[in-house]
């Protein structure tokens, strides 16, 4: 089975949300509610256990001659945020009950039959992806489309997308295409355009990748996420040495005890 | 030929800066066919922007915890009942005094029987809890910290029903060894049980939790333990020289986890100092360390109508402060989850 990678281009995208759409038809996934953010065109704010893909509308202060924008209007760009499906997941690793599995395209999918909301996985997600479904009790995120994946078909949102901004393949074939488009996007004067993809960080690079304009930061797509399990050394020692002094604690403070009391 | 109306601002309208500066510009307008100034600023202007100083509009980048009223309980019930298992334990072997290894260990049992119904009522699907049982994987502290508790449960509750089966019908092979047994798993299990809830929290995505992962399962272990000892001196172990040198212990070393959070200068600590959760933070470190830790030197120089007195509240100080511990570390962690500068390395 080849592994697959997702390919988000923000400079194709042009915020017409019918990835979350197709997300939503084909998953089933529950509606949001009708919130205005004030957030340019935004209303979803991030993704969640409904909203499993999510265009993001950065609109920023204007920049003068900004690749291709005019000099008084804002720059305004799109970009469609999804599970980044990490190489070192925290939620794969967080979660007791294996409902967190690693399938053969390599993404990470969540067994709903299995999952029996202890939300660990929330607070595991260096990402903020995956959320417990206050109504089901369940923890729920993007699938990967596993089920079109297995039928051979490519997920729903990267099939909907009209511009082609959501690309969808094998994921070597995936960086070389994105490797040619970052150097297409210099030789346009996008100077400032950008490959995410969390490589150099503890989470050892995603199978969801986006090229955005400017700092990541802009995108809520983070610096430096960690999974984790980093931390699980660190923590584990503490707990041992905790657990040692309650011990010697405990039996110089009874044995010393019983020395005073002349036994 | 219709005439123009004429532009007349009523009474209500004048009064706004935005309505007259609309009217200069109409006039400009009129006169000169074009409009050179910059035009009116909306109500609520200017719009929020994106950008790498405010991030995605200050959206927060992580989820804040899903977890109920149940998860800090746990944390303060599971602590205590650990803590008292090992204690009760370590008294029995060193053969103290009968009542207080009685006492420990139903302190050790109603814990292992609250912690799993508390654990279990915080699920999202408390039906699927056997779920757990599918898989042990030692890089989940949750899996981890279910094993533990399965055994310390197990192991404290046999150990309490063997002794009151022993006291009630006499003693017999069988209960010997249930008892023994018990109480046997119940230190193995009940040591990590104490403090895994630290590394439990430690090991997460939420700022505030994981810049502490190296701390703060001693600091919960010392929680534990002053909460086990309190509970043990209000059911009337004020004599107990161990009880007050171990409780001594953990005021101390809570005083000093205290001053280390205070004193600590890092955005990423900011809920433990400011705010409600930085003023609960505050409540229950007094209460678990200074409090406690100067009521029980003196009740070491009072006379012994004072020592009773100064060890009853220096218990309830330390049960109360290790409950609102629990509660201000998990707050903590839901004012960082909000904190969208921490995960983008703003500010």
């Amino acid at each position: 089975m080849a592994i697959t990678a997702f390919l988000t281009d923000s400079t194709l995208c042009i915020g017409c949300k019918a990835c979350e759409v197709a997300c939503k038809e084909w998953n089933g996934v529950g509606e949001d509610g009708l919130n205005w953010s004030g957030y340019s065109y935004d209303n979803t704010g991030a993704v969640g256990h409904s909203t499993w893909r999510h265009v993001k509308f950065v609109e920023c202060a204007p920049e003068p001659g900004f690749g291709g924008n005019a000099p008084e209007l804002n720059s305004w760009s799109f970009s469609s945020d999804v599970c980044k499906h990490c190489e070192n997941a925290g939620c794969l690793e967080a979660c007791p009950t294996g409902a967190l599995v690693r399938t053969e395209f390599g993404g990470v999918y969540l067994q709903p039959d299995v999952c029996n909301g202890c939300a660990y996985c929330v607070v595991a997600c260096p990402f903020g992806v995956v959320q417990r479904n206050p109504d089901d009790g369940r923890a729920f995120k993007c699938t990967f489309c596993y089920d079109r994946q297995k039928a051979g078909l490519i997920p729903a949102c990267a099939k909907a997308c009209p511009t082609e901004s959501i690309k969808f393949g094998e994921i070597e074939s995936l960086r070389r295409k994105a490797t040619e488009r970052m150097q297409e996007l210099q030789r346009r004067g996008m100077r400032d355009a950008t490959f995410y993809d969390a490589s150099d960080s503890s989470v050892g690079g995603t199978h969801a990748t986006f090229i955005v304009r400017g700092d990541p930061r802009t995108y809520n797509l983070p610096p430096k996420p960690e999974v984790p399990t980093t931390y699980l050394k660190k923590a584990w020692t503490s707990s041992a040495i905790a657990a040692g002094l309650l011990l010697a604690g405990s039996v110089i403070a009874f044995l010393s005890e019983n020395r005073s009391n002349g036994r | 030929m219709s005439e123009m109306p004429k532009i007349r601002p009523s009474a209500a309208e004048v009064d706004s800066d935005r309505e007259l500066k609309l009217i200069e510009i109409r006039r400009e307008a009129e006169q000169r066919g074009a409009v050179a100034g910059k035009g009116v600023r909306p109500a609520g202007a200017p719009f929020p922007m994106a950008s790498p100083e405010t991030g995605y509009y200050g959206v927060p980048l992580l989820k804040e915890p899903a977890w109920t009223w149940e998860i800090p309980l746990y944390f303060f019930v599971g602590g205590a009942a650990g803590a008292a298992a090992v204690m009760g334990a370590i008294a029995d072997y060193t053969g103290a005094d009968r009542k207080l290894v009685r006492d420990a260990r139903w302190i050790a049992a109603a814990g292992a029987v609250i912690s799993p119904a508390l654990l279990v009522s915080d699920l999202g699907r408390p039906a699927r809890f056997l779920s757990m049982m599918r898989v042990f994987k030692p890089q989940s502290p949750m899996s981890v910290g279910v094993w533990t508790l399965l055994g310390f449960s197990g192991g404290a509750a046999a150990a309490a029903f063997a002794g009151f089966m022993r006291e009630r019908y006499g003693p017999s092979l069988p209960l010997r060894v249930i008892e023994n047994a018990g109480q046997a798993a119940s230190l193995l299990f009940g040591l990590p049980f104490s403090n895994y809830t630290g590394v439990l929290i430690g090991a997460t995505a939420i700022p505030v939790w994981n810049q502490n992962a190296g701390e703060l399962p001693i600091h919960f272990a010392a929680s534990g333990v002053s909460a086990a000892v309190g509970m043990l001196e209000l059911l009337g172990h004020r004599k107990s020289r161990a009880l007050q040198l171990l409780g001594l212990g953990a005021a101390i070393f809570e005083s000093w986890e205290g001053w280390r959070i205070e004193s600590r200068q890092q955005p990423g600590l900011d809920p433990l100092k400011r705010g409600t959760s930085g003023w609960i933070t505050r409540a229950g470190g007094v209460l678990s360390g200074p409090v406690p830790a100067i009521l029980r030197l003196a009740s070491l120089v009072g006379g012994r109508k004072n020592q009773d007195d100064f060890r009853r509240w220096a218990a309830i100080s330390s049960i109360a402060g290790s409950l609102i511990t629990r509660i201000a570390w998990v707050h903590a962690g839901h004012v960082s989850a909000r904190d969208w500068r921490q995960p983008l390395g703003i500010g």
